[in-house]
């Protein structure tokens, strides 16, 4: 490496390096005695070094990577699944691996793990250390000032004593509570010949926001962790006009953490008065999305709310957020002995921008003896004929909708108690309906307007076409302490980088050729590179109106060169 | 002519201006480079034994090159600036928002940063490779925007209807111009540093008349003499810090507020979406950065060396999850 070593965020690390392993073997190597309490020792002080922190940081980085390579269970099963198949022989191995997820991975654990408990393991000492500091006086002048960064010289007609005292003023600053340097004026008692001096310090925030920057960590951490354990996370489909009742029951999936208690659920309800949607007239982009609802509290009158994307709506101590919209077709279906066998809106899920939705309608209840009827097909919003048999949706917004279904008649398999995909129609009891020529029946709807099924199977009607919103609900009792703790540790991060950390010192002795006059020696050195300290040194010189030194020695109070171009040590300092 | 022709009209002279001044930066450097070669070695080799070098340029050691060519990299850089803020305010009233919601306003507002930067940090003193680097990494850019990026003015999907869009995507946008810049003055610092502690072999080779196979390309060797005249690699450290350490504050509230926006918009503050892990990453990288320039045996040329893969994340998590990841931050608009 180069001779030069730049000093900045984290000195204070320093302790740590006396263990550095690139400065030799740090336990004596008497190994046989050092047991297993020494070996924790060694390893504990290996955990903690800063080598092995930057090692873990990077390790860190690295492992998170995998994470947007590979799709991951949390957020997208379905991808994951598709993967597996695709890829028989790498996929279980990767799988084997984690790579599916990686953040609720062992080894991804462990990393962040490890690193925390080595942040733990060096914070606190040094926590302890800065505790201490905080209350020690500025370090002694040092007997020469030569090697500083920042230096300056001048001689004045006042005794030293009162020039020292200005200088402590001028460094304390005009806010009599809030000093900006901690000063420590003395008489040095060496030569008695009547020479002061003061020391002063500032920029403990330094130090104190780069502790706090890391504690905080720590709390966001047990913050998320608790957050984990205490969540819950559930999503509901709602039609138009009909309600939902925050109860376990009623979400179409619920998922919580495991000291979620299900009890704690307030039981509010929410009826979705009307969902309107806007969106671009000629890129068909999303514009806005506007749910209105009704929302009943438990004991309380109920009251008219809208949700919005990120707008979300509180109830209960939950958030519900608007996550989704679609159609759901109110349909009718009679089956072959005129009977009513299936009456509802039935959800159809978008898979495009112009919201061409696919659904199911499973029509389990018919007359005895009949045979079990599904419906599968799309819904397009504006309908637009292209040949015979193609249609598609040129808008999504519901103009001219057209409800497209096939039909399929059997066995639905609703009863052999496996759960089923409402969206996916199973087929292996189901048979497709064709014409005579052998092709597939097709069936087009419109609102209002009701069709045989074919083979006498019965009569559908679809009445309407309501919308649907699919919403998120969500609370996580540690949502405040994640934010505070990641304010803090934002604070404390700006606090420690741009807080310079300063020591002045200004000598006052009297002039052995000028009986009289004072010569008055300052010097200044920052922690790390700091631009602005010369500039400092010398305000705080200008307050005390110094002559120049006199003409024997006329270069001299030229301040000598600038802060950034030497390489202040701090820790070789007295 | 609308208000958005008339803003790519603007962007397109604004990356006209900044190629003339990349251009002017680039013959400021071969004239610097060939001034350079001029002075005889044995005046850098002078204060032997580390790299003491004086801290203020002695005029006739550090010349700068042409003034002709750094007067025109300099106003021609600010003039690109001027027309790229015309440009992107336009934009913005075009589409009737904050111009910050796709890839093409991203790189338009971050060349901005990066050459707002640029000329701060140049106005005292002219450093020519500086210039060279950030402008040309700027004119990259936004010939890629006009080119593969662009899309219309328009106004955005409910997702991005926050006033976060100005608060996390802009403070992103900034964080990726200081980055640029920061980036740009490490990799000149491994150079000087690569050539301040240059083998006295080569050295030597130089004043004995023979030099060895590829002398001449060595970072040690006569065609980078012109590192002669940039600050040394103590300096460009410290630079390169400070703007490094900006960048890292303004990423970490580009993390925190994208916490928050997500919490609002999606339900969840953080659920590792690619552009999420991304992020993070790009912050961890540049927080092992700033502990590695005060571990010993990790200061100086590897800390640099950690700005480069730190930058590289940022930039591959600007376009690479942005175009071929699927994720919830797919706003590209392509």
């Amino acid at each position: 490496m180069s001779t030069y070593t730049p000093e900045g965020l984290d000195d204070a690390y320093a302790p740590d390096d006396a263990v550095d392993p690139a400065d030799g073997p740090p336990a004596p190597p008497t190994l046989p005695q050092l047991g297993a309490v020494g070996w924790l020792r060694w390893a504990w002080r290996q955990l903690t070094s800063m080598r092995v922190a930057l090692l873990l940081l990077m390790l860190l980085a690295v492992a998170a990577v995998p994470g947007s390579v590979w799709p991951q269970r949390s957020q997208a099963p379905e991808r994951v699944a598709q993967y597996l198949v695709d890829h028989p022989t790498a996929g279980p191995w990767l799988d084997r691996a984690g790579m599916f997820d990686v953040y609720a991975s062992a080894w991804f654990s462990a990393i962040y793990l490890l690193l925390f408990v080595s942040l733990v393991g060096c914070i606190l000492p040094r926590t302890r250390a800065h505790l201490r500091a905080l209350g020690a006086r500025p370090p002694r002048t040092p007997r020469r000032f030569d090697r500083f960064p920042a230096q300056a010289v001048g001689t004045t007609g006042q005794g030293p004593e009162a020039v020292v005292r200005a200088a402590a003023g001028a460094l304390r600053g005009r806010v009599p509570w809030l000093p900006r340097y901690r000063v420590d004026v003395q008489a040095e008692p060496a030569g008695a010949d009547g020479t002061w001096t003061v020391s002063a310090e500032r920029g403990y925030l330094r130090e104190s926001g780069n502790l706090l920057f890391h504690l905080a960590l720590v709390g966001l951490l047990i913050s998320i962790a608790t957050g984990q354990l205490l969540h819950f996370r559930g999503q509901a489909i709602v039609v138009e006009g009909r309600g939902f009742a925050n109860a376990q029951t009623d979400y179409d999936t619920f998922e919580a953490g495991s000291a979620f208690d299900p009890a704690s659920l307030v039981p509010f309800t929410l009826r979705l008065d009307r969902f309107t949607s806007e969106f671009d007239p000629e890129t068909l982009q999303s514009r806005d999305f506007l749910a209105e609802v009704t929302l009943t509290e438990p004991g309380e009158d109920p009251s008219a709310e809208t949700i919005k994307v990120n707008h979300p709506l509180t109830a209960g101590g939950a958030k519900v957020y608007l996550q989704g919209n679609g159609y759901a077709p109110d349909v009718v279906v009679r089956d072959a002995a005129g009977e009513v066998a299936f009456s509802g809106p039935v959800p159809f899920l978008p898979q495009d921008e112009v919201y061409t939705s696919q659904g199911v309608i499973k029509v389990p209840d018919v007359s005895g003896g009949q045979a079990q009827i599904g419906l599968v097909g799309q819904l397009l919003p504006t309908a637009q004929q292209l040949t015979d048999t193609i249609w598609r949706s040129i808008d999504p917004q519901p103009t001219d909708p057209v409800l497209v279904l096939a039909v399929w008649q059997g066995d639905l398999g609703l009863d052999d108690g496996v759960p089923q995909n409402v969206y996916e129609l199973d087929d292996t009891g189901m048979e497709q309906v064709t014409q005579p020529d052998g092709t597939p029946v097709t069936l087009y709807v419109r609102p209002g307007e009701t069709v045989e099924l074919p083979d006498g199977l019965g009569t559908l009607e679809l009445r309407e076409l309501p919308r649907f919103v699919a919403l998120d609900l969500r609370r996580d009792p540690a949502l405040p302490f994640v934010l505070v703790f990641s304010l803090l540790a934002f604070a404390g991060l700006a606090v420690s980088l741009f807080t310079p950390r300063r020591r002045v010192w200004v000598r006052a002795a009297p002039d052995a050729e000028h009986p009289g006059r004072t010569v008055v020696r300052a010097a200044a050195l920052a922690r790390g590179d700091d631009v602005g300290l010369q500039a400092e040194l010398d305000e705080i010189v200008g307050a005390l109106a110094l002559d120049p030194v006199g003409g024997a020695d006329p270069a001299q109070p030229a301040p000598i060169p600038r802060a950034t171009t030497r390489a202040p040590s701090e820790e070789t300092k007295p | 002519m609308t208000v958005g022709d008339l803003s790519s009209l603007l962007v397109w002279a604004a990356m006209t201006a900044l190629t003339v001044a990349f251009v002017a930066s680039t013959v400021a450097l071969a004239r610097l480079a060939e001034a350079s070669r001029r002075v005889p070695a044995a005046r850098e080799l002078a204060p032997a034994g580390g790299p003491a070098l004086p801290a203020e340029p002695a005029p006739d050691v550090r010349p700068e090159g042409s003034p002709k060519a750094a007067g025109i990299a300099r106003s021609t850089s600010l003039t690109g600036g001027a027309l790229l803020l015309a440009g992107i305010v336009t934009r913005g009233l075009a589409a009737g928002r904050w111009p910050t919601a796709n890839m093409y306003e991203f790189a338009l507002v971050g060349t901005f940063i990066a050459v707002v930067v640029l000329v701060v940090v140049q106005r005292r003193r002219f450093i020519p490779f500086l210039s060279v680097l950030v402008l040309g990494i700027g004119v990259l850019a936004l010939a890629l925007a006009l080119t593969v990026l662009f899309v219309q003015a328009d106004a955005v999907q409910p997702a991005l209807q926050s006033y976060w869009l100005v608060l996390h995507v802009g403070v992103a946008i900034i964080a990726t111009g200081v980055f640029t810049v920061g980036f740009a003055a490490a990799v000149l610092q491994v150079l000087q540093d690569a050539r301040e502690s240059g083998s006295s072999r080569e050295a030597a080779a130089e004043e004995t008349g023979r030099p060895g196979a590829l002398h001449r390309w060595r970072v040690t060797g006569p065609a980078w003499a012109w590192l002669r005249s940039a600050p040394s690699a103590r300096e460009l450290e410290a630079f390169s810090f400070r703007l490094n350490a900006i960048g890292f504050v303004l990423w970490t509230f580009t993390l925190i507020g994208g916490a928050i926006w997500a919490e609002h918009a999606w339900g969840r503050y953080w659920g590792w979406d690619p552009k999420e892990v991304g992020t993070f990453v790009a912050w961890v990288v540049y927080a092992a950065y700033l502990h590695a320039r005060t571990t010993r045996g990790w200061s100086g040329r590897r800390a640099a060396y950690v700005v480069f893969v730190g930058y590289a994340v940022v930039l591959a998590n600007f376009t690479v999850v942005n175009l071929f990841v699927d994720g919830k931050h797919s706003y590209s608009g392509l």
